[in-house]
C-alpha cells in the first residue's frame, strides 16, 4: 500500500489532527494551555534549551537506550527482532523522556508544584524522580485498583518524595486519576504544572509528549542503521498502545518512510467480551480528557470501564494522533489479550533473559500471532517500553503462585 | 424570544437552581422543578449526568453516578422537560459534558431540544475554540449557547465569548471545580467588575454559592446566582425533597 504521509506536520495551530485531538476543557484551563503552547513553540527552537535536555537525558537518564538483537527468538520465529530496550532508562521505562521535557518546562514557567496521574506506576515514578532532582513538590494520583496491583510503584514514589493520593472514583484506575488530576489542576492552575503521562489530554499535551518520545524513533532510525551496515530502515516496527506515547515515539520518525507501522492495544479477556481497552479498535469518536479521539463508551454516551491485566493499558481512550494514524491508514492497530501477554512475558524472559513489562509483552506477542503478516527475514523493531519486574506480583497471582 | 431571552430583558438578579436529572430518582426531577419554581426560582439548571464530570467536585460527582445507576440518558432528560413544559413556562437551562451530546448527535439535540422546550444550554468542556458547531446550531433552533467564562479569562477573550454567546454567559466564580468555596469580596468584585464592562451581554455566576447572602452579594456583581451543590447536598440529606427544595428556595430569596 502506499504511504499517504509525505510531509507530516499535523497537529495544527489549534491542535487538531483533523476531526481528532482539540482542546475540550473548562475555560479555567485555556490560559494555562495557551501558555504552555507558547513556551513550548519557542523553547523547542532555544539551542540551550534542546542542549540542556538532551545533556539531562544523557547523563540522567541514561540515553541512549540500546538497540538489542534478540537472536534465540528470531531463531524461533524465522525473523530478525530487534529490541528498542526503553527498560534500561533511568526509572526502567520511557516514561522518563517525555517527564524530563516537561519538568524542564515547568521550571521555565515558574510553576511551585508538579501533579501527575499514573496507571501503572511508572509515571509516576518518573514524575517523582525528576521532582526530586529538580526539587519540587509533587502530588501523584493513582486509582485504588492500580494501588493494589502495583504496589510496589506506589511505595517507590513515596521513597522519591511524592505524596500518591488515591482515587476511588468510577473504575479506580487510570482514567479516573486523571479526572482527579485535572480537577486539582483547576484549583490550583496558578502555581500547579499538570505534568501528563502520555499523548493524551488537551492540546498542546499530545504533541509536546510526542516530541519529547520522539528520541525513541530517531535513536531508533540511527542505531539500525549501525547495526545492519547501512541497511534502509526496519520492515516493520511494533508497540503497545495505552495512552500511545511509547509507539507515537518510535513511530513518529518513520511516518513518511516506508516502514509497517503495528500498534498493539490491551485486548483484555477478548474482544467479543467487554473486557478489554482496546479503544481503537472497538471503540468509536467521543471526547474524553480534553480531546477527541476513538474512546470506550456506551450508547448514550457514558464513558464505560476498560480492563488490562496490565495497568498502563487500562485507559478507555488513546491519544487522538493514533485515531487519526488509524484513520488514514498510516498505523495498523492489532491486539493481545491478557494469557497472550503472560505468556510472551515468560516467553521473553526465559529466551533474552529480559523481563518485559507487561505493556510491552502486548507488543511481543504480536510476534507470535499467526496472522501477524510478518514474512521471514524481515527486520522487526520492538519498542521495549518498559522492564517487568513491578509486574511480577501480577503474573504470579496470574500463574496461582504465592510468592 | 426564547425564555432566556425575555427573562434577562427585565432587571434585576435572578435566582437560577440547579439540579442533577434523575437524582435522587427519576420520579422526583419533574417535581422537583415545578417545586423550585413555586419557591420563586427565575430559571432551572437541570444537569445531565456523565460518568466523567471534571468540572464537579464530589457532590455533584456523586449525584451523576446515582442518577446514572437510576438509568437516566439525554432522550430521558429531554421528556423530562417536555414533561414539566405542560404546566410550566419556567426557563429551562441544560448543564451537560460534551461527550453525550455528540453522541446524541448536535443536529437531533439541538432540535430535539427546541421541541420540547429547552431554552438554553451550558457545556462546561466545551471553550470557544471548539464551540462554533455548537453555538451555530443552537442558535439556529432558537436556543441560547450559554457560554463560559472563569476568573482568569482575560478581558478580549470575555468580549468575544459574550458576543459569540449573543444571549447569556455563565461565569464560573472560582478557580475550582463545583462545590467549593466561594472567593472573598474584593476578589469577586474586581473579577464581575471586568466581566461587566466586557460583556455585552447579561452574565450569571456559579459554583460556591450557598446562601441568601452570598446570592446578594453576587447579583449586586450580576444578573443571576447559580446555586448548585448545596441543592444536590440538600437533596441528598432530605426525607421531604419537594419541600426541602421549596423551602430552600425561599431561604435563598430572602422570602419567609
Ligand atoms: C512500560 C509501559 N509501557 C507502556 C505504557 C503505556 O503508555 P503509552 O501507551 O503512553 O506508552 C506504560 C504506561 O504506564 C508503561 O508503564
Amino acid at each position: 500500500m502506499e504511504n499517504p504521509i509525505k510531509t507530516y506536520t499535523l497537529p495544527d495551530e489549534k491542535g487538531h489532527f483533523e476531526i481528532f485531538g482539540g482542546q475540550y476543557v473548562p475555560e479555567t484551563l485555556i490560559p494555562a494551555l495557551s501558555e504552555l503552547k507558547e513556551l513550548y513553540n519557542t523553547l523547542k527552537q532555544d539551542g540551550a534549551f534542546t542542549e540542556e535536555l538532551s545533556q539531562i537525558l544523557k547523563s540522567y537518564a541514561g540515553r541512549p537506550t540500546p538497540l538489542t538483537y534478540a537472536n534465540r527468538i528470531s531463531e524461533e520465529l524465522g525473523f530478525h527482532v530487534y529490541l528498542k530496550r526503553e527498560d534500561l532508562a533511568h526509572t526502567g521505562a520511557h516514561k522518563i523522556n517525555n517527564v524530563l521535557g516537561q519538568i524542564l518546562l515547568a521550571k521555565r514557567m515558574g510553576e511551585k508544584r508538579i501533579i501527575a496521574e499514573t496507571g501503572a506506576g511508572q509515571h509516576g515514578v518518573a514524575t517523582a524522580t525528576a521532582a526530586a532532582k529538580f526539587g519540587f513538590p509533587c502530588t501523584i494520583y493513582m486509582g485504588t485498583e492500580d494501588i493494589e496491583r502495583q504496589k510496589l510503584n506506589v511505595f517507590r514514589m513515596e521513597l522519591l518524595g511524592a505524596e500518591v493520593i488515591p482515587v476511588s472514583s468510577g473504575s479506580c484506575t487510570l482514567k479516573d486519576a486523571i479526572n482527579e488530576a485535572i480537577r486539582d489542576w483547576i484549583t490550583n492552575v496558578e502555581t500547579t504544572y499538570y505534568l501528563i503521562g502520555s499523548v493524551v489530554g488537551p492540546h498542546p499535551y499530545p504533541m509536546i509528549v510526542r516530541d519529547f518520545q520522539s528520541i525513541i524513533g530517531k535513536e531508533t532510525k540511527i542505531q539500525f542503521k549501525d547495526i545492519t551496515n547501512g541497511d534502509q530502515a526496519p520492515d516493520t516496527i511494533v508497540a503497545c498502545v495505552g495512552g500511545g506515547s511509547n509507539a507515537i515515539g518510535i513511530f513518529h520518525t518513520f511516518l513518511s518512510d516506508n516502514v509497517r507501522l503495528v500498534g498493539v492495544e490491551a485486548a483484555g479477556k477478548g474482544l467479543k467480551t467487554d473486557k478489554h481497552a482496546a479503544s481503537i479498535t472497538k471503540g468509536s469518536f467521543g471526547v474524553l480528557h480534553g480531546s477527541a479521539s476513538f474512546i470506550l463508551q456506551s450508547e448514550d454516551g457514558q464513558i464505560t470501564l476498560p480492563h488490562s491485566i496490565s495497568a498502563g493499558l487500562d485507559y478507555p481512550g488513546v491519544g487522538p494522533e493514533h485515531s487519526y494514524l488509524k484513520s488514514i491508514g498510516r498505523v495498523e492497530y492489532a491486539s493481545a489479550t491478557d494469557d497472550e501477554s503472560i505468556s510472551a512475558y515468560i516467553w521473553l524472559s526465559e529466551k533474552e533473559g529480559i523481563l518485559p513489562a507487561l505493556e510491552s509483552a502486548h507488543a511481543l506477542s504480536f510476534l507470535r500471532s499467526p496472522d501477524n503478516g510478518i514474512h521471514s527475514g524481515e527486520n522487526v523493531v520492538i519498542c521495549l517500553s518498559g522492564r517487568g519486574d513491578k509486574d511480577v506480583q501480577t503474573v504470579a497471582e496470574f500463574l496461582g503462585r504465592d510468592i | 424570544m426564547n425564555r432566556i431571552q425575555q427573562l434577562f430583558k427585565k432587571p434585576g438578579g435572578k435566582l437560577i437552581p440547579y439540579v442533577t436529572a434523575g437524582y435522587p430518582s427519576l420520579n422526583l426531577t419533574t417535581k422537583l422543578v415545578l417545586a423550585m419554581e413555586k419557591g420563586g426560582a427565575d430559571m432551572i439548571e437541570l444537569g445531565l449526568p456523565f460518568s466523567d464530570p471534571l468540572a464537579d467536585g464530589p457532590v455533584i460527582q456523586a449525584s451523576s453516578q446515582v442518577a446514572l445507576k437510576n438509568g437516566v440518558n439525554t432522550q430521558w432528560v429531554l421528556e423530562q422537560v417536555e414533561i414539566i413544559r405542560k404546566s410550566s413556562q419556567i426557563p429551562i437551562t441544560l448543564m451537560g459534558y460534551i461527550n453525550p451530546i455528540l453522541k446524541y448527535g448536535y443536529n437531533k439535540f439541538f432540535f430535539d431540544c427546541q421541541q420540547v422546550g429547552v431554552d438554553g444550554i451550558i457545556a462546561p468542556d466545551l471553550p470557544i475554540e471548539e464551540a462554533k458547531d455548537f453555538v451555530l446550531l443552537s442558535k439556529s433552533n432558537n436556543i441560547s449557547p450559554i457560554l463560559l467564562v472563569a476568573p482568569n479569562t482575560p478581558n478580549d477573550r470575555i468580549r468575544t465569548i459574550s458576543q459569540m454567546a449573543g444571549d447569556l454567559v455563565y461565569c464560573v466564580a472560582i478557580l475550582g471545580v463545583t462545590g467549593e468555596k466561594l472567593s472573598k469580596e474584593a476578589t469577586l468584585v474586581k473579577y464581575l467588575s471586568r466581566v461587566r464592562e466586557n460583556s455585552n451581554t447579561p452574565f450569571i455566576v456559579g459554583f460556591g454559592i450557598k446562601t441568601h447572602q452570598d446570592v446578594e452579594r453576587i447579583n449586586r456583581l450580576s444578573d443571576g446566582a447559580v446555586v448548585g451543590t448545596s441543592f444536590v447536598e440538600k437533596l441528598r440529606d432530605s426525607n421531604h425533597p419537594e419541600k426541602t427544595v421549596l423551602k430552600y428556595v425561599k431561604e435563598l430569596k430572602g422570602v419567609k
